[in-house]
Formats: C-alpha cells, structure tokens, sequence
C-alpha cells in the first residue's frame, strides 16, 4: 500500500495508517460507523505478522489493547459513541498506567444508540473529560479520509511520546467518505519508537520520568519486575494512599502535556492574516466552513478560518491572539455548544464567539455558517 | 520440595523462603489476620517456584479487590487493572507475549460477578491463561457485601436477611465455556493445591482454579462461622475430593458438603493455535 495513491474510505485509510505507523495488535467491538477500521485490521493485521482480536466488548477491548501494548505492540481500538462510554474505564487507567495506545472515536449522533449511521460531533467534552479525575488528554480530528491517515500517524507518535491514549475524534461523514488518499513510502513516514529504558533492572524506576516528564518503559519478560497499579503510585509504581502522592502523580500527568502543548498542537490557518471574522472549525464542518469562507469573501466579507487538527489540548494561545485582532469567532459544529465554549473562554471578552449547532444526523449546509459569519 | 526451599535459604534469619518472589518493601501486606489469600498466594508463588520455569516468564494480572492486591506483592512483571478486566488486560498481554505464563490472579466477585463476560469469552477461545479465583464469597474490600458466589441464604450487609439469589457453581460454567483445566480446592488443601497450579501452568489452553476461602472479618462475621480457624477446619471437614467428576455435581453447600478436586484436564486446539493454523507465523511481530 506504500508509496501509492488510493481511492478508500476514511475508515480504512485509518487503518491503512495504524499498519504503517507499525500498529501490531487491534482489540475492537463492531460498531457502526467505525466497523470498517476493524474489518480492515482483521485482513491486513495478519499480513504484516499482527493480530486482530474481537473482544466480548469494548470494556474488554480497550483493556486488551492495555495489555498488549505493555507487551510491546503498538495497538489500536475503534468504536463509536456507545463503546466509546464503555471505553471510559479503561482510558483512565492507561492514563494512569501511562500506556501508548490509539482509540478512534467515529462519532455518530447520541446520546444512547441515537442516531447510529449518522454524523454528529457530541462526543468532544466526552473526549476530554469522560473517564473519572483530573487528567490531560490528547485528541486529535480529521475533515477527510487522508487527513484522518496523517492524523493517524500523529497519533501513534504522540502516544508514544508522551506515554498515553491518544484519541481520534472523527466522525461518520468522514469515516464513510471515499476520496483520494496518498500513502508515503514507508522511509518518508516519521515514527516515534518507544521509549525504552537504558538502564539495568536494579536502577530503573517505572515511573521516574526524564526531563520532559515522561518515563521511559521496559520490555516486559525482561527481568525488570515491574508493577504498574491504577491506584495512584509512586516512582517504583507502588500504591500509596496519600495526598502527596496523589498531587505529585497528578502533576506529571498534567504537565507532561500542558508543558509540551507547543510541541501537540497543530492548526491551519486560513486566509486569517486581514480577517475580522474568522470560522473556527474541526473535522467535517470544516468542510462546509472552507465554504461559507469563500461565499462571505465573495460578499467582501473579511472572513478566515482556523482549522484545528489537535482539538486537546485546545489551541488556547492562537484564540488568545486572534482575539485580540478580531471582532469575533464563528463556530460550527454538530452539537449545541462543546468547542465554542472553549473559544469563547479563551477569546475571555476580547471577541465574540457565536456557535452554529445542529443536532446531528447531517452536516451543514455552508448558507447557516454563512449567515451567522453575516450576522456578526 | 518446600523443605528444599527452607534448606536453600538457611542461615538466612528473617528472610521468606520465597522472599526472591515478593516484593518485601511493600510488607506489610493489606490482608487481615486469619485472611485466607496469603495462603493462596502463598501456594501460587511456591508453584511458580516449583514449576522450574524461569521467573522472568511469568507475570501475573489482577483486578480490584482484596485479592487484586496479590500483583501488587509477587516480584514479577505485575499489573493491577481495573474491576472485572484483568482477563481481558491478560489476553491482551498474552497476545504480545506469546511465550511467558500469564497468571490472572482475583477474587470472586472481581472475576464472576463485574467480570463474568470477560471469563466465559476468554474460556471460549481457550486462551492460555491461568486463572486462579480466591472465592471468599463475598466482597471483602468493600466490607462484606452479596455477590454472585454468595451462597444461598447468607447474610451480607446488603442482604441483612440471607441471600435470596442462587450462586454460581464456577467449575461448572468454566467447564461449559471451555476450560481445558478445571479444579477446586479449599485453603488447607495447600499441596493439592501447589501441584495443581503446577499442571495449570504447563496445561495449553485456559485453565481455572477455584480456592474456596474464608473471609472471617466479613463474610465469617455476618455469618456467625467463628474463628478463622475454626473456618478453614469446617471447610476442610465437610470437604470431600470427587477428582475427574462432571462440574455440574461439584456440590457447594458451606453448611453441608464442599466437593474439591480435578474436575477437567483435557486437550483441546488453543487460540494461538488455531490462530496460526489459519495465518501461519511468517513475519516477526515487534512495535
């Protein structure tokens, strides 16, 4: 599949990027609209010397995909809004346990079974705050199929790199598109090996982190004897119960990204440098955005956009200093009110932010961005 | 065997005979006196001891609860997961780890109760794990409350009146959903029980142990069974071995018969190997 061009579904160039990113091992449960990216694991996973397992759910897959990364694959899931619930748990304790791993999130219109073959965006704040306590996330969002390919790549990197779940929050309209997809050859394709422990087994520490707080890991079977505990740890990765502990763990968890946000965040921006109005768009509604963009220039409307590819942690800095040189932001998306409340904090009164909701089970059409772009 | 241990390590005063398998900074341990799960531990880590396969090859997963603590005191690659999925944690680790004894080591409620899917699915594909449930039957951590091995009648604190709901007989749904290894022992059986997860760790496919256990400062309480002795010799009592019966007549009345033994040891094709059956391993696997 290398080094060539494809005409493929969002869902499998999904897939087709986990095995290019050296993903080895997928867990999953069918669910509409993310079953392609297993149906796609299951046949290509064999041939690259990987396995495809089929969980009794997704509280089962997403441990195993835990488990197998400790093993040493790179692993993936994918699931859409309800096992994306069910996942919850065990996205916390990788979290906690610090472990490199991939979860899609093909969004489809909630909440319960909804809207099941139909797009939505609910899931955002779900991505940034679903599982119980305080941590930090990374979530990343794609508006076409070969975009959720690059996405997917970063994501693997990232999760190695900072030792976490990362999560790909696209959606059903993207998953489902067919369009033109170029996959690199493998030697122009950047991978982020797993960190691993240069020191012998009587020195090391599984969680005492390096300078930018993260901690390199073992293989496991290596004589190393590790112990890793969802209950809040020391650096031996012991428990211990106490408030200290609990304020040094979660410190690293924080800032090893809040101190690297420069490094996670990726935006595009568009047509922004003599922008008064700019639309702040994610995943599909950048579609019909790019748009509502061209018909308010056409009007001589001074309007741009920023397009955000890593959606957590939010692009804090760039709404801060577009704030202060526009008169205000226009945020489509497909649920009533989760990123545009982001924007809205961080433009902390400098600008205003009007949300363009819709419920689900369509994407926009560009005339209602448009409008709320005039309205301004 | 064990005196062969003691022997190796005489001369050593204070130290465990299988002090080389726990992890001693963290003693002491959470487990109350008269607890049966140190005995059990116990008797895992001298299988392991005995079972003359390289340390380095083992490593155990649990889930929450008062057993679930046992990853946290074995000196082995350990992992302590969340409730109800340290199973499909493991077979997520096994499939990595093709080559290394995965143990899973929980309690009853932690492993039938919020984790019984996960069980009868991994029993299903006949995964090679080892599955080793310390069935105390109730919920020790939390203080002693019903759960699905609750014997009939029982009291708990959230069944004040006796446990109006039928348990589950563990080897017989085991069995039914595949177990290549099947047995139940109770916490004086210690040998038995030894040599028994001896055979699980050199049986191919999934094998399951249950060791009935008394949990005396909740269940034995509420129930009036008295000392933690006292417990243990009434289980020991009315015990009888039934080795290579049908689980389904693996009677467990705590009142009136506890029936132990092997109830399954046979061969049957395990995931990997029908896994690579169908994809024959040509390309090394490696992230």
């Amino acid at each position: 599949m290398e080094g060539t061009e494809h005409f493929i579904m969002g869902d499998v160039a999904c897939a087709e990027a986990a095995i290019a990113s050296g993903c080895r091992f997928f867990a999953g449960y069918p669910i509409t609209p993310a079953t392609e990216i297993a149906e796609r694991m299951a046949k290509r996973l064999p041939q690259v010397g990987g396995v495809y397992i089929q969980m009794e759910d997704e509280l089962a897959s997403m441990a195993a995909v835990l488990g197998a990364s400790w093993g040493g694959l790179k692993s993936m899931t994918a699931t859409s809004g309800p096992g994306f619930s069910l996942m919850m748990e065990n996205i916390g304790l990788g979290i906690v346990m610090e472990v490199p791993c991939v979860v899609v999130n093909v969004q489809r219109a909630g909440p319960s079974t909804g809207l099941p073959t139909l797009c939505a965006q609910g899931d955002m704040m779900q991505a940034r705050w679903g599982s119980h306590g305080h941590y930090e996330i990374i979530a990343l969002s794609a508006s076409s199929p070969q975009e959720l390919f690059d996405v997917t790549i970063k994501a693997f990197n990232l999760s190695e790199k900072y030792r976490l779940p990362v999560l790909i929050m696209t959606d059903e309209v993207v998953g489902h598109m067919t369009e033109k997809v170029i996959i690199p050859p493998s030697n122009r394709i950047e991978i982020y090996p797993r960190r691993i422990t240069k020191l012998p087994p009587e020195e090391y520490l599984p969680y005492l982190p390096d300078e930018d707080m993260v901690a390199p890991m073992v293989g496991i079977g290596e004589g190393y004897h590790i112990h890793s505990t969802g209950l809040t740890h020391d650096k031996k990765g012991y428990p211990v119960i106490s408030a200290p502990v609990q304020k040094d763990m979660i410190d690293r968890l924080v800032y090893k990204i809040r101190n690297n946000v420069d490094d996670i965040v990726e935006y595009r921006e568009i047509e922004t440098a003599d922008a008064e109005i700019i639309i702040v768009a994610y995943g599909i509604s950048v579609r019909p955005a790019q748009k509502a963009l061209e018909l308010a220039r056409e009007k001589g409307i001074k309007c741009g956009m920023l397009r955000l590819t890593t959606i957590w942690p939010f692009a804090e800095k760039k709404i801060m200093e577009l704030a202060s040189q526009v008169k205000g932001f226009v945020v489509p998306e497909i649920n009533y009110g989760q990123i545009s409340l982001e924007v809205e904090r961080c433009s902390a009164g400098h600008a205003k932010t009007i949300l363009v909701s819709h419920a689900g089970g369509a994407i926009f059409n560009p005339n209602e961005i448009l409008e709320a772009v005039e309205k301004l | 065997m064990k005196k062969q241990i003691v022997e190796e390590l005489n001369g050593m005063p204070g130290t465990h005979p299988l002090s080389s398998l726990l992890r001693e900074d963290r003693m002491p341990h959470i487990w109350c006196p008269g607890c049966d799960i140190g005995t059990v531990f116990s008797s895992c880590l001298t299988a392991i001891h005995e079972s003359k396969i390289d340390y380095n090859n083992f490593a155990m997963v649990s889930g929450i609860g008062c057993t679930g603590r046992a990853a946290g005191y074995i000196k082995l690659d350990s992992f302590h997961t969340t409730h109800g999925r340290a199973i499909p944690f493991a077979t997520g680790l096994k499939i990595a780890k093709p080559k290394m004894k995965i143990i899973v080591f929980s309690g009853d409620g932690d492993l039938f109760t919020i984790g019984g899917n996960h069980f009868i699915h991994a029993a299903r594909r006949n995964i090679d794990l080892t599955v080793i449930c310390v069935n105390n039957f109730t919920y020790g951590m939390t203080g002693g409350q019903v759960a699905s091995t609750t014997p009939f009648n029982s009291k708990t604190s959230t069944t004040p009146q006796g446990n109006f709901e039928k348990p589950f007989n563990l080897p017989y749904m085991a069995a039914a959903a595949g177990a290549v290894y099947v047995s139940r022992w109770t916490t004086l059986d210690v040998r038995r029980l030894t040599s028994s997860i001896v055979e699980a760790f050199n049986k191919k496919g999934f094998s399951f142990i249950e060791v009935i256990s008394s949990c005396p400062t909740s269940f034995g309480r509420k129930n009036k069974l008295g000392s933690p002795l006292d417990i243990i010799q009434h289980f020991h009592k009315i015990s009888v071995i039934k080795n290579g019966i049908h689980p389904k007549d693996a009677n467990l009345d705590i009142d009136k018969e506890i029936v132990v033994g092997k109830f399954v040891d046979m061969e049957a094709p395990t995931f990997f190997d029908l896994l690579e059956k169908i994809y024959p391993p040509e390309t090394e696997k490696g992230a």
